[in-house]
């Protein structure tokens, strides 16, 4: 099989200014004198792996000669025989689109919010095959017709806000398929997706490649999509290869340690580690050469010590809780639009209630709920929430402020979370100040410096500010922070989701640690049922506000009762056919 | 196709976090001065600026231009550099002939009544003398219509002007930030009635809120300062606002509410800090628009009481100096002004690019 693109050398480097004026080069693909290297053979799919700054996307990027004004690139990216990187940028252009095209992760954003479906289709068949008006237009619709819209003809005249998400993700897909290209670059299609919309675009862009023998590189940082839809692999990581194999080979039998920590320590719906495998451990190991067998690393499934006991007192007791918004309907009217109804559950000390669901379905509101973070003027709130004894929800505002203590939360997204103009010390300090812990200012810094410690960050980032930190460092800020008011109950709004998996699995141990030793009870809200399986001991299922299903974790996804839950159990990518297959292959 | 691939950021970031140096931060001030520095034109403005500073503080403690209201040269005195006015002014043939029209005189001593006081009146009017300055044929920039310095009235009229403006500005900046701050972190009631005060205010033309608010304070500086404060604040409203609606829904300000930090706390030690640079420049091109409004109030008669000099004044003055050729007073107060007006803007222009983080690293 000839190779129909082949990357040679491939070298990108950014120059960039830092603050006193000199100007580096940061070096984003490649290392040194060694670039990368790897072939796409014709009609096969071949996916980058890798985590964030690996350098994935801007070698994705090179290749089409979409990079920023100040990249600088070397080597030679050969398509058919063209040297691309020495192209002129008219041959480029009629290239781009044409031969190669596109799909991005965030198809809202991607798509012209101004232009109808049928316009957009329709551009690059008029731009590339000079085709006319009406014939571009029954292209569009035979188009929409293939990636799976319903009604494609009275689409065609809509507006992109006017579909859903994974919708407009199709219409990207048919955007670029438009002129038939022999190349489909997508850059990470399904990260902006829900779980169940993901699977059937992965599904669709797998058929489309089989029926038009496409080639296609795919961009993912997901092992376990990867492992789904690609036929080769390329592992990278700071810019270098680690690896390149079929999908088969590598994961059956990874050579690099990277890869193999990649591997394990993606937490699985098939078994539930005590702790997941951490990459810098198994790296370091490697190298200098005590490298255990990973099996050996990673316990048996369930010789978990710490059990979750049915006789551990009871934090949290939620009954019929709902919570519903105002909508603005007509000159003075409103309508109420319900978020969450009627949830139910009880939280005992240690425990971990897992939270799953698309988005849209209530789980992040029904924990802002618990924690009373909605303002009272946005709609009504009913139920009862018994925290020791005490109903959250009927409490005077000047007790509230004693009870808020001993609810905490975790947001998703640690770039966020953090005031950027407040050093480390001063988030830390602050909510002691505020609950009065601790004696004085001195007593208080010395607490944030141990808990600086115990979430395993050198006490030293005190004087720092956020921004030099990566996301996974500022999750433990994050966590830190709410641990400084030592809360019984923790809620954590997909509080890994943001995270690279090496990263995630650090993090996941640490809350698992934290929970050992204060014998914490976690909130955990996802949409990933992997990361929920490690973590949670009950796992609630919700939908459209609802709770769907609530039971314990191993019976739920043994036997789920919900066709719901079981398309949420079907939507997690578990890589190829594994060994051990695991029941949501059923 | 117009993906946003956010890889730079990811290559920026992971180079800036990976190697962590062990040194104390800095202050989100001290990087954006970094980054100022950088910016030649700004450099270049923000010393026109700090001159100009010095000045106003010359003239304001008096060190300089004290006396600008002295008639110190001949009316309309030319500048220097031009040299003398012609001799062929009417005026200037006239100190001749009073000598020879007293030689020419008659004695009446004998008839006259009054003859014998005469000597003794001269000598009384002999201890009186007049101090009469050497009045200057030419002055360094010229002089004004009563022979005042335009150089000194320039010099004054910059105090006046810029004082007026940067008093006005901080005046609209309270009123607007803090009504902004109130109507976007809160919302809901508190928030349609600041909108609807805004609604008024920018609903009526602001050269008749000026007239309106100067019938009733009359003239004078600190009515200046008070009418465009009252006016001005509708843009710093607006955008204050906007940025406390962003920001009071991203996490970190929930994180706060969740440790339990009081609206006040997240207002003002949580958001305020992260907006207060779009608040400063705000507040810069303010000063920038209320120095023009000055201006062009002095000229319109509703501006500085008639005693005090403004660049204004001195436009209107020289409305009627034009006519007789007489450019210098008009040359003075523009350039002065064009000088410092741009120079300001161009220094609030750096301030926001060196301030805003997201513009950081890309430059």
């Amino acid at each position: 099989m000839t190779a129909l693109l082949k990357v040679e050398n491939l070298q990108v480097a950014f120059r960039l200014h830092d603050n006193d004026g000199r100007s580096r080069r940061v070096e984003a693909v490649g290392r040194g004198e060694h670039g990368i290297s790897f072939d796409v053979p014709a009609n096969t799919t071949v996916a980058l792996v890798g985590e964030s700054g690996s350098g994935k996307s801007v070698t994705a990027m090179a290749l089409v000669q979409l990079l920023p004004r100040n990249a600088e690139c070397s080597g030679r990216v050969l398509w058919r025989g063209d040297d691309l990187l020495r192209a002129s940028r008219a041959h480029m252009q009629r290239l781009r689109g044409h031969e190669i095209a596109c799909v991005f992760q965030d198809p809202m954003s991607s798509l012209n919010p101004v232009l109808t479906i049928g316009e957009q289709i329709a551009e690059p068949l008029r731009k590339h095959l000079l085709v006319g008006r009406a014939a571009a237009r029954t292209r569009a619709e035979a188009l929409l017709a293939e990636v799976g819209i319903p009604e494609p003809k009275r689409r065609l005249d809509m507006y992109p806000h006017q579909l859903s998400g994974g919708q407009q993700q199709r219409v990207m897909i048919a955007m670029a398929l438009a002129c038939e290209p022999q190349l489909l670059i997508a850059d990470e299609p399904t990260t902006a997706l829900d779980v169940t919309i993901q699977r059937q675009i992965l599904e669709l862009l797998a058929r489309l490649q089989a029926q038009r023998g496409l080639s296609m590189l795919f961009i993912s940082h997901d092992l376990g999509v990867v492992g789904e839809i690609a036929q080769q692999v390329v592992v990278m990581r700071q810019g270098t290869v680690r690896e390149r194999g079929t999908v088969v080979e590598l994961f059956a039998d990874p050579k690099d340690a990277y890869t193999k920590a990649l591997l394990a320590c993606r937490p699985r719906l098939a078994e539930r580690p005590r702790r997941l495998t951490v990459i810098d451990d198994v790296l370091a190991d490697e190298a200098s050469g005590m490298a255990l067998p990973l099996a050996m690393r990673v316990p048996e499934p369930d010789s978990n010590p710490r059990r979750a006991d049915d006789d551990d007192p009871v934090v949290l007791q939620v009954d019929g809780l709902s919570k519903s918004f105002w909508l603005r309907s007509g000159l003075l009217g409103r309508s109420e639009f319900k978020a969450v109804q009627d949830v139910r559950f009880t939280l005992r000390r240690g425990h971990t209630l897992g939270v799953v669901g698309e988005s849209g379905s209530g789980k992040t509101t029904m924990g802002l709920t618990l924690l009373r973070l909605h303002d009272a003027a946005s709609g009504p709130l009913a139920g009862r929430v018994l925290f020791h004894g005490h109903d959250l929800l009927a409490l005077a505002p000047a007790d509230r402020l004693a009870m808020r203590r001993r609810i905490q939360i975790v947001f998703q997204n640690p770039y966020e979370a953090l005031n950027p103009r407040f050093t480390i010390g001063q988030t830390l300090v602050e909510p002691m100040t505020i609950h009065g812990i601790g004696m004085d200012a001195p007593s208080r810094e010395r607490r944030a410096r141990d808990w600086l410690l115990r979430v395993g960050l050198d006490p030293e980032a005190m004087h720092k500010y956020p921004h030099e930190f990566s996301g996974g460092q500022r999750q433990r800020i994050a966590i830190a922070r709410s641990l400084t008011l030592s809360p019984d109950v923790l809620v954590l709004d997909e509080a890994v989701a943001a995270l690279d998996v090496s990263v995630q699995a650090q993090v996941l141990n640490l809350l698992k640690d934290l929970q050992d030793e204060l014998g914490l009870a976690y909130i955990f809200i996802s949409h990933d049922l992997a990361v929920v399986r490690f973590m949670a001991d009950d796992v609630m299922v919700m939908k459209d506000g609802r709770v769907v299903e609530h039971r314990r974790t191993e019976t739920l996804l043994a036997h789920p009762q919900e066709e719901y839950t079981r398309r949420l159990i079907g939507a997690v990518a578990q890589g190829p056919a594994s060994p051990s297959p695991s029941p949501a292959k059923a | 196709m117009s993906g946003a691939p956010d890889f730079v950021s990811t290559a920026m970031t992971s180079t800036l976090t990976d190697p962590l140096p062990m040194r104390r931060a800095d202050g989100v001030w001290r990087s954006a001065w970094r980054r100022f520095r950088r910016d030649r034109a700004g450099m270049v403005a923000l010393a026109i600026v700090l001159a100009y500073a010095l000045l106003i503080a010359c003239t304001g403690s008096g060190l300089l231009a004290r006396h600008w209201q002295d008639e110190v040269g001949v009316p309309d005195a030319p500048p220097s550099f031009l040299g003398a006015a012609a001799p062929d002014l009417p005026g200037a043939a006239v100190p001749a002939s009073p000598a020879a029209s007293v030689a020419a005189n008659v004695d009446i001593s004998d008839v006259d009544p009054l003859a014998p006081r005469y000597k003794e009146w001269n000598e009384r009017a002999a201890q009186y003398h007049a101090q009469s300055k050497p009045i200057a044929a030419t002055l360094p920039f010229g002089g004004d219509r009563l022979g005042r310095d335009v150089l000194s009235k320039a010099l004054k009229g910059t105090q006046i002007s810029v004082s007026v403006g940067l008093l006005a500005a901080i005046v609209a900046t309270l009123i607007g930030a803090s009504l902004g701050a109130l109507g976007g972190f809160f919302g809901g009631w508190a928030g349609d009635i600041v909108e609807w005060l805004y609604n008024v205010v920018t609903s009526v033309p602001e050269i008749l809120l000026f007239f309106a608010f100067a019938a009733v304070f009359g003239r004078g500086i600190s009515t200046l300062v008070l009418i465009m404060g009252l006016t001005g604040w509708t843009g710093q409203y607006r955008q204050v606002r906007a940025e406390f609606i962003k920001h009071s829904r991203r996490d970190y300000v929930r994180a706060a509410e969740a440790i339990g930090a009081s609206a006040g706390a997240r207002m003002f030690r949580h958001i305020l800090p992260n907006v207060s640079h779009v608040i400063l420049v705000r507040m810069s091109l303010l000063v920038v628009n209320f120095i023009k409004a000055e201006v062009i109030l002095s000229y319109l008669g509703l501006g500085v009481a008639t005693d005090q000099v403004s660049w204004g004044t001195m436009l209107l003055e020289s409305q009627s100096d034009l006519i007789l050729g007489h450019w210098w007073q008009l040359a003075a107060a523009t350039i002065s002004m064009a000088v410092f007006v741009t120079a300001f803007s161009l220094m609030a222009d750096a301030w926001r690019d060196a301030l805003d983080p997201k513009l950081r690293g890309q430059r």
